[in-house]
């Protein structure tokens, strides 16, 4: 649908959007903060009130919602462009759902105690549920689209339904889960950042790699297959990108739904069926929906605020709803 | 190209093709043809790795095609198989594109033999002018030119079709052959090409291969092969066979009704 | 109908039967089946009478409706968007309901624990309802374009919806009570605890309506897998068929939830497993119905007694949380089978 030159156009606009939207995550909230103060928390930082709030309250949390928006994306990509199905999602693969278990496990064993610790028990747990589907979708003749989108859903169901027995039977759980669960970036600093950020660039890397891979297997696995392509490495390759991808977005900031397909969705309206265009443009539709998510939520919830997870619903779905209206489905 | 003994079977059920040998002559366009179900296109995909042999070989310039990595086997033998899926809107350049993959490093982007591989390509199928049309909205022929071209960007010096004339009108289908008889005969590509129209195999092919029953029923040129007596045993077929300029013409006995 | 349809049909109706049976008479107090049978053709004696017939019929009968319902829902969603995700709990009609019930529960809530008489009893089904409704009406409307209802279309927009409701919900957790949440978290979960009459009988009448209808369109629906240019030339009015038909799947389930909860994986495992047990192209309507039966109130017997038989207390267990742990497996061994076969 798109020359190079327009692709690279709507390119640099995503991340134009992603530089503004930084930008007003930092100057909005419950206090404004204007061109100047940015730029005195920026350069000068000599501790006042302003380069505080912006330096170690905005800034992480919008550094987080970056990356944790990036990994999303992506992730959503990959898994619309692996399973040729447009219902695929992190939240529908069982990789959100094998974090949401692994923590409460953590947290009913009483091994988890912060979001910090966290960290490590979802990326756990999102990992094993990958390796998982991954495992039992491949069984016999290889890993189907229909296969893999079947087994994702069957696994997040028992995974589910495993952390609903494990919440409905102890309150005090349920208590810190329901706050996990209901996916914020509020809070989240840098250490949270660097944590998932080694998670995030391997799977990142891996997504880069597995796009051209994807063009191929989009003109069918024969197809591919008669052009060298090594179909069960290309899809390890994708599945490994998706769980790393997830479990570093639900391990930082609890299970985002929503992001990965509505950000999958966007990029392919704007940059057409190409892989390497696709991938990397559902990043960027990701990190800038994740940031903007926060920042509303921040500003319509007054004292409190609406986590970035309630709003990416609430205003992310009719979006989405728009984007669907205007195209044809078939993948 | 050479297949020694090939046994091919899905799954555990009964073998589909049996204790074939069959070689292939080189720079020449072959014609495989034969009933529905006769296992023609299943020695397709075995001959082109995309199945697995439960017994025998298929060597390609003395190699077993089992035994070469699998981009190397793509630079050298090309394969369109039945039922390949276009992405919603690529344009044919772009489909092309995809045809110079085992061609390209890691991450690497088109080289200067890459687009005059795909220009060659385009130029082959005719498709020169509507290289930037999407694919999707172009004409059946069109487009089963368009995949053509993708396997002819791979530059491969053995090319296999699986029943590219599918569902194209005879002047489609006959613009389609023209293109792969030029795959032979102008650049010297040894081709295998499963058809299902028994005259328009005749017409093009150098050799023609009759499968039933998952063997080789008959072989050779196709004045030579292709007799009525060919078309009863294993078509169950009535028919009159005459020659058009040197090519045989399968022309069905009518029974009338009334 | 294939003959083996027909007899797994049958299998199914005398496994529904025999399960029904198996749960009147199990419990904290046991009735033997002979004398469930007994009562239930109007003898017993009075305690028996009251176990069987007011604390566990109503119980059984509202897990037998609810399966029907859901299954149905799903054999018909799934069929008409030739999507095998595509069931109610994913395309939104589930979650507008959560999302009606939970706001009755939390934002209704005293914090205490029970919440005010009129809301409990009439509030929660009937929030259920109309979000579940409100949900289908608003993915109706976006998906008709041109007068056209593209089953694809529905599921994706279904999909945005639901997960809107879903933000709702868990932002309604958060805000509420701990004691509200956790009752609402149980409700969430799909539970047949303490169902009444009044529980079962909407959901009779949808189904006693709603599955005739579904039937009399059997044979288009047949027609309209082959792809929608063949059943219109099969003389198939291909864009009205599917408008009822998502109507009919969609109150199913709206009135099914607003009886027992979104019970998971009820709606998308048993048209699949039905699918590959009867070999047939789509989920046949009435063998689905009968197994989403039967894996319901099987369900629920083992989750209202599986911890007290493990001698790991007296808790019950939301009959949703073993409807998906039984039911998930079981789905993954099919696929696997399915694919060796390949």
């Amino acid at each position: 649908m798109s020359s190079p030159a327009r692709r690279t156009v709507f390119l640099v606009v995503l991340i134009v959007i992603l530089a503004l939207v930084f930008v007003a995550s930092l100057a909005f909230g419950s206090r404004w903060l204007g061109p100047g103060a940015l730029w005195h928390a920026l350069t000068a930082n000599d501790g006042s009130d302003p380069d505080v709030i912006i330096r170690s309250l905005r800034a992480p949390r919008t550094i987080v919602a970056v990356l944790i928006g990036l990994c999303l994306g992506v992730a959503g990509a990959l898994m619309q462009g692996h399973t040729r199905n447009a219902l695929a999602e992190p939240g529908i693969f069982g990789v959100s759902a094998g974090a949401a278990f692994a923590v409460v496990l953590g947290l009913q064993l009483g091994v988890v105690e912060s979001v910090g610790e966290t960290v490590w028990v979802a990326l756990a747990g999102a990992l094993l549920a990958t390796y998982g589907v991954q495992r039992l979708a491949s069984r016999g003749s290889g890993a189907t689209p229909v296969g893999l989108a079947l087994t994702g859903a069957a696994v997040a169901a028992l995974l589910g339904a495993m952390t609903s027995a494990i919440v409905l039977l102890d309150s005090t759980t349920l208590d810190s889960y329901r706050f996990w669960a209901v996916g914020s970036v509020a809070g989240r600093g840098l250490d949270v950042a660097g944590q998932v950020l080694p998670f995030a660039v391997i799977g990142l890397a891996l997504a880069a790699f597995n796009a051209r891979d994807l063009d191929l297997l989009a003109l069918g696995e024969d197809v591919a297959a008669g052009l060298g392509l090594s179909i069960p490495r290309a899809r390890l390759i994708g599945l490994g990108a998706i769980g790393l991808l997830t479990a570093a977005g639900v391990a930082a900031c609890g299970p985002i739904g929503f992001l990965g397909l509505l950000s999958g969705h966007v990029a392919r309206q704007v940059f057409g069926s190409r892989n390497t265009w696709l991938i990397p443009g559902a990043g960027l539709v990701g990190a800038s929906a994740m940031v903007l998510a926060d920042l509303v939520g921040r500003l319509i919830g007054g004292a409190g605020e609406v986590q970035a997870g309630v709003v990416l619903g609430i205003v992310g779905a009719p979006l989405f709803v728009l984007v669907v209206r205007r195209r044809a489905v078939v993948l | 190209m050479h297949v020694e003994n090939l046994t091919l079977a899905y799954g555990a059920d009964a073998p589909v093709v049996t204790g074939l040998t069959l070689e292939v002559p080189a720079g020449r366009l072959t014609a495989i043809v034969g009933p529905n179900g006769s296992g023609k296109s299943t020695l397709l995909r075995g001959m082109s790795r995309l199945m697995p042999p439960q017994s025998g070989h298929v060597l390609l310039d003395g190699e077993d095609i089992h035994k070469l990595p699998a981009r190397e086997l793509a630079r050298r033998l090309g394969v369109l198989p039945q039922g390949p899926v276009t992405p919603e809107g690529i344009t044919a350049a772009e489909l092309v594109s995809r045809g110079r993959h085992p061609h390209r490093g890691l991450f690497g982007r088109l080289t200067s033999d890459d687009d005059s591989a795909i220009d060659e390509a385009l130029a082959a199928v005719e498709l020169t002018e509507l290289r930037d049309r999407p694919v999707d909205q172009l004409s059946g022929g069109q487009r089963q030119r368009v995949w053509i071209a993708m396997v002819l960007a791979q530059g491969t010096a053995h090319l296999l079709l699986d029943e590219p004339t599918t569902y194209l009108d005879l002047a489609h289908a006959v613009d389609v052959m023209n293109v792969v008889h030029a795959a032979a005969h102008t650049s010297g590509r040894t081709v295998v090409v499963v058809l299902h129209d028994l005259t328009l195999a005749a017409q093009y092919a150098d050799h023609l291969v009759v499968m039933g029953a998952g063997a080789i029923a008959a072989q050779g040129r196709p004045a030579d092969v292709l007799t009525s007596g060919l078309l009863d045993e294993v078509f169950g077929l009535q028919a009159t066979v005459v020659e058009v300029g040197g090519a045989p013409v399968v022309v069905p006995d009518r029974r009338l009704a009334g | 109908m294939k003959s083996r349809t027909v007899v797994l049909s049958l299998l199914f109706a005398a496994l529904a039967v025999a399960v029904a049976l198996l749960s009147l008479s199990i419990g904290t107090s046991k009735v033997p089946i002979a004398d469930v049978i007994d009562v239930l053709l109007g003898g017993g004696r009075r305690g028996q009478r009251l176990i069987v017939l007011d604390l566990r019929l109503p119980r059984v009968a509202t897990g037998l409706l609810v399966g029907i319902a859901f299954a149905v829902s799903g054999a018909l969603l799934q069929t008409l968007s030739r999507n095998a995700l595509a069931s109610p709990d994913i395309v939104g009609v589930n979650s507008g309901a959560s999302a009606g019930a939970v706001a009755v529960i939390v934002l209704a809530g005293s914090g205490g624990g029970n919440i005010s008489g009129f809301a409990g009893q009439v509030g929660i089904p009937l929030a259920a309802v109309l979000g579940g409704l409100l949900a289908t009406v608003v993915v109706g409307a976006l998906s008709i374009q041109r007068g056209q209802v593209d089953g694809g279309r529905v599921v994706l927009i279904g999909v945005g919806i639901a997960a809107a409701a879903n933000s709702l919900v868990a932002w309604m957790l958060v805000i509420g009570d701990v004691n509200d949440a956790g009752r609402a978290a149980a409700w969430l979960a799909g539970s047949l605890n303490s169902r009444e009459w009044s529980d079962a009988v909407p959901v009779l009448i949808a189904v006693v309506v709603l599955l005739p209808v579904a039937i009399m369109f059997n044979r288009d629906l047949s027609a309209m897998v082959l792809g929608d240019d063949v059943a219109s030339s099969l003389g198939v009015r291909v864009a009205r068929i599917r408008l009822l038909l998502l109507i009919v799947a969609t109150v199913l389930a709206a009135m099914a939830t607003a009886a027992a909860g979104p019970i998971a994986f009820v709606a998308l495992v048993a048209p699949q497993v039905a699918l590959r047990l009867t070999r047939m192209e789509r989920p046949p309507l009435v063998t689905t119905a009968l197994l989403g039966a039967v894996f319901v109130v099987l369900a629920d017997l083992l989750a209202r007694n599986g911890l007290g038989w493990l001698h790991f207390g007296p808790y019950e267990l939301p009959v949703g949380v073993l409807t998906a742990a039984a039911g998930a497996p079981y789905l993954l061994h099919l696929i696997g089978r399915q694919q060796k076969g390949r």
